[in-house]
């Protein structure tokens, strides 16, 4: 699952100032905004996963759901190579959907208790008419499927309440892969999972990648499931990416306080991983209809100065003798770069307390 | 904002700190096919300032354990033999009524779910002050006072005007430290604390998690912790039971357990745990999943899914013994766990599974 | 882990017995396990008989009248068989009559109640799929309708236009679309913001075919339970109409209009509305309990209680009762 950064592989997917922002109602003060999405910039290049970590609340759920066109965005772009879905109609619209699919997190919810795996896995094939031509190309493929995920054929005929958890969420990878995508959004795929069985999960899906050689952007709370399949890594906060880079250089060394704060905060089973000292923020995730001015973590940051409330920070960077530097303008789609939106970054590690000086 | 490590408390034991004994508890569910046993033999003891963590994956029965010593069981399931004494008492023998005693000062339990565990039309004042008007005979006033302390000691601000809010006013983690301060609200000399951080994100987890261990040391009580994360284990717990299909597979010191496990699912839930000694590797796992609770084998529980499954395995079920200093595993070739490769490769996990 | 998870298992257990004793079950042995759905499907495939062959069976005796046999009470053999069931005013047998008013009611009751499925539900169902103006617009007109008393419309419509079964059907039909309509957006509604509907969204899946494929097998249960309810509901507006006047015109005769007129004799001739009366309610509770039994057999996730010995069903019942 990991390619080497760098390079010049090609970007699957490119976001740009993407905005999403809701009216929710507040009772008698009629509606308010939510920005749910608030100017998101990220890149997906082929056969990589990039990670994307947050909290409840964050929007990673809703990016999630604009890249899939299930909620219109306000403004931004997405360009899929170099094709924008949300331009896209009919019969082209309908090829795009083909290269962009999605796993969702609850293995119970996202399956149809009244179809059978079978009708479960070859439903995509109702939409799309011209993939397998006839009963028999379609129930080859279906067995193709099935062999793919780890089920057996005699299973396309059983209801998904008699499936495990693990066994359901093997049908939920099984009919995302039917179209044969490019891009698979998994959305929190193992987090529903029991350790055993999520290893399994894991396991199935870095297969199938190497295999396929589809993109994964990989969605999760669960920092050492991160740590673990993806090459970079986005962190979110109250809708805006807040860092990027690497895998190894937002888990081992990260720039922005509030990533700092996640890798000390998860627990860790090796003694020694564990900091040296523990972040423990003040407070929760500020609402979203209300957020602070100026930079978003500063209600929660030990290093806020008066100047975070006033501007919003500019993207830095780490430069190869570990100064702290800015980034370089109009970037974060350049996957190489560590970059991180704040005005005072962590200057190293032992500085968070995450490794002994 | 920055706080030293905290380290597993180091002081020994003695006897006199005892403050929950669980000797050979069997919890049955009865259902229309006959009764199933959802915990089966279950043994561990709590001590005064120290935690005790059941770990196991969903349907294994730590949660039913702590049911069974809290007298919260469904109907239909119930204790069918074994003791769990709190300080010497058998809790199981009690009236409902001297239960209710010693409910609050004995005995104090955090669930998963705050939201539903708060009463959601009445104040939070209401709820903290409830069981001192009930244990105390405190009036409204001073329950309100007693209901505004607690508020600050678990760390809500502003306790003075939050504490005429109903539970919906509260975020996630606000309603979890509400429960928590009811729970401590008699300082009870055992908490049960079941699954207390899982619905919570990991930086507020954090939060409730250093909460826990400052009232611990504060209050010196017994907490059993139920929870399915090793790595929660590993930083908070002093002692662990891992339970599997309805059994104590092993048990003793976190750090002997997690270091050197002597049962082989304990070694595959650790070889399990996403590592960056594997990053981009496939993962350990463990094949297949959990047996029903009624089609549990005779003979070692773990056989279906063990790489060490021999003969005698499906014929006779292990029991706990010594494996090591105060570490204690159900298995018949202990030994040869932590050499031997419990987890599979990918390849083969599959039809496993499907078996 | 919690008690939600662990409780089921008791029932998972019993259910997985019993998908591996029987396999997926038919219908037809699904209903025979449903001792109340055996009966409701007996009595209904009598009465729909009755329907069909009745009134070629027994019409003539229906129309005859016999002076010498006014008022007979029922169940005296004495009369002969064809008052079994006692007889009118007119001395017309009662149970001619009432088969042969099997077929007027059935053929009124029917189409109002199935036209006003068909259109109440897909309305509601569409509605509640798109939301927004779609959904605000429909529900205000289902509200006009509601608004209305049904019954008042039923009688100015009827007056202006002359009061054929056609015309009753119709009035009947459309004075209770709003009752399907609500029920199935509220379903509806619930339904669409479901994970596997958002997965159907995104293999580009039209909204017809999503409502087709996983909106409608969900509701339809539901509805099929309250169209049996409007079916009592409709027989009896019927009769109301009838009482008025403007329901079935004699000497065409159905359940409704027998209770209707038969109610100015009740003190001394009871038989004369309680017997029409009865025949409707029977049929009406028949309905519904083939209703209930069909919601059971069609759902997936409940099917296998329709699978159970008797004393698997007698001992999870137990279990249940002892849980509340």
């Amino acid at each position: 699952m990991n390619t080497t950064p760098g390079g010049n592989a090609e970007n699957v997917l490119e976001v740009k100032d993407l905005s999403k922002t809701f009216h929710v109602s507040a009772g008698a003060a009629g509606t308010k905004e939510l920005r749910a999405l608030d100017g998101i910039n990220l890149t997906v290049r082929k056969g990589e996963t990039l990670g994307l970590v947050g909290e409840s609340g964050c929007g990673k759920s809703t990016l999630a759901r604009t890249l899939m066109m299930l909620e219109q965005p306000d403004s931004g772009t997405v360009r899929f190579e170099g094709q924008d879905p949300f331009g896209l109609r009919g019969k082209e619209l309908l090829k795009w959907r083909r290269r962009v699919q999605m796993v969702f997190q609850d293995p119970f919810a996202s399956l149809n208790a009244r179809m059978t795996a079978g009708q479960i896995i070859s439903e995509p094939f109702a939409t799309h008419k011209d993939m397998h031509r006839g009963t028999a190309a379609k129930t080859k493929r279906l067995n193709e499927l099935l062999d793919l995920v780890g089920l057996r054929a005699t299973d396309a005929s059983k209801s998904p309440q008699e499936f495990s958890g693990g066994q359901r969420q093997r049908i939920g990878i099984a009919r995302a892969l039917a179209l044969d995508p490019d891009l698979i959004i998994l959305d929190e795929p193992v987090s529903a999972l029991d350790l055993s069985v999520q290893a399994q999960v894991l396991n199935l899906l870095n297969d199938l990648q190497r295999e396929l050689g589809v993109s994964y952007i990989f969605i999760s709370h669960d920092l050492s499931v991160v740590r673990h399949v993806t090459d970079r890594v986005a962190v979110m906060y109250l809708g805006r990416i807040i860092e990027t880079g690497t895998t190894e250089q937002v888990f081992d060394s990260p720039l922005h306080p509030y990533t700092a704060s996640l890798m000390s905060a998860s627990p860790k089973l090796d003694p020694a991983q564990r900091p040296v000292q523990r972040i423990v923020l003040q407070g929760e995730l500020p609402s979203p209809l209300d957020p602070p001015s100026g930079c978003r973590f500063r209600t929660r940051c030990w290093k806020a100065q008066p100047i975070c409330s006033a501007e919003r920070p500019e993207k830095m960077t780490r430069n190869e003798s570990g100064k702290i530097v800015l980034g370089m303008p109009g970037v974060g789609l350049d996957n190489a770069e560590h970059l991180a939106e704040c005005h005072f970054p962590v200057s190293n590690p032992a500085e968070a307390g995450l490794v002994r000086t | 904002m920055m706080t030293e490590m905290r380290e597993p408390t180091a002081d020994k034991a003695t006897a006199n700190d005892t403050v929950l004994e669980v000797t050979g508890l069997d919890v049955d569910i009865r259902t229309p096919r006959g009764t199933v046993r959802v915990v089966s033999q279950v043994s561990f003891t709590a001590r005064r300032g120290r935690t005790l963590a059941l770990l196991g994956e969903s349907g294994c029965g730590k949660s039913m354990t702590a049911k069974a010593i809290a007298g919260l069981l469904d109907p239909v399931a119930s204790v069918s033999a074994g003791r769990a004494e709190l300080n010497g008492v058998d809790l199981n023998q009690m009236t409902a009524k001297q239960r209710r005693a010693v409910a609050g000062p004995g005995l104090g339990i955090v669930f998963q779910d705050a939201l539903t565990a708060l009463n959601p039309v009445y104040t939070i004042g209401a709820q903290l002050g409830e069981s001192f008007r009930i244990h105390r005979g405190a009036n409204k006033k001073q329950a309100k006072a007693e209901a505004i302390d607690l508020m600050r000691r678990v760390g809500i601000p502003e306790p003075e005007t939050r504490v005429n809010s109903y539970p919906h006013q509260f975020s996630g983690g606000m309603r979890q430290r509400i429960l928590i301060a009811m729970a401590v609200a008699l300082s009870p000399q055992l908490l049960i604390a079941d699954e207390p951080t899982t619905a919570l994100d990991v930086t507020v987890q954090a939060q409730i998690m250093a909460l826990l261990h400052k009232l611990r040391t504060e209050d010196h009580m017994a907490v059993v912790l139920i929870t399915h994360d090793l790595a929660v284990v590993a930083e908070e717990a002093d002692e662990v039971c891992v339970m599997y299909a309805g059994n104590v597979v092993e048990q003793g010191p976190v750090d002997t357990v997690f270091s050197n496990p002597t049962h082989p699912y304990t070694k595959g839930l650790l070889d399990s745990v996403p590592s960056d000694a594997q990053r981009g590797e496939g993962l350990s796992s463990i094949p297949g999943s959990p047996p029903e609770l009624n089609k549990i084998p005779s003979g070692c529980v773990y056989q279906e899914r063990c790489p060490l499954v021999s003969a005698i395995c499906r014929e006779e079920r292990p029991v706990l013994r010594e494996t090591g200093v105060a570490q204690r595993a159900a298995c018949h070739f202990s030994e040869k766990v932590s050499s031997a490769k419990v987890s599979t490769e990918l390849a083969n996990s599959f039809e496993e599974e499907n078996r | 882990m919690t008690q939600i998870q662990e409780k089921p298992a008791t029932q998972k257990t019993v259910k997985a017995n019993a998908t591996q004793r029987l396999g997926r079950p038919s219908m037809f042995s699904m209903l025979l396990r449903d001792k109340f759905a055996t009966v409701a499907a007996v009595i209904l495939s009598f009465v729909i008989l009755l329907a069909v062959f009745g009134p070629v069976l027994m019409g003539e005796l229906a129309t005859k009248q016999n002076l010498m046999f006014m008022n007979k009470e029922p169940f005296d053999l004495s009369n002969g068989w064809a008052y079994i069931l006692g007889s009118d005013s007119l001395g017309r047998s009662m149970l001619a009559r009432m088969v042969v008013a099997t077929q007027t009611t059935l053929l009124v009751a029917v189409p109002a109640v199935l036209i006003a499925l068909l259109i109440g539900s897909l309305w509601g169902v569409w509605a509640g799929y798109h939301r927004g103006r779609r959904e605000s617009i429909s529900m205000r007109i289902a509200d006009i309708i509601m608004s209305f008393p049904s019954l008042l419309l039923a009688v100015v419509v009827l007056f202006v236009f002359s009061p054929s079964a056609a015309n009753i059907v119709l009035i009947l039909a459309i004075t209770r679309i709003p009752i399907y309509m609500r029920t199935a957006r509220a379903e509806s509604a619930e339904l669409q913001s479901r994970t596997f509907v958002d997965a159907a969204r995104t293999f580009g899946t039209k909204p017809n075919a999503i409502i087709a494929r996983h909106v409608i097998p969900v509701v339809t249960p539901t509805l099929l339970t309250l169209a049996t309810l409007e079916f009592c509901f409709v027989m009896l507006a019927e009769s109301s109409l009838s009482f008025l006047g403007i329901g079935i015109q004699p000497p065409d005769v159905s359940w409704g209009l027998m209770v209707a007129q038969g109610r100015q004799y009740l003190q001394t001739a009871w038989w004369l509305s309680i017997l029409p009366g009865l025949a409707i309610v029977v049929t009406a509770v028949a309905a519904n309990m083939l209703a209930a039994w069909m919601r059971i057999a069609t759902d997936p996730a409940q099917r296998w209680r329709l699978t159970l010995d008797k004393q698997t069903k007698k001992s999870l019942t137990t279990v249940i009762k002892d849980t509340k």
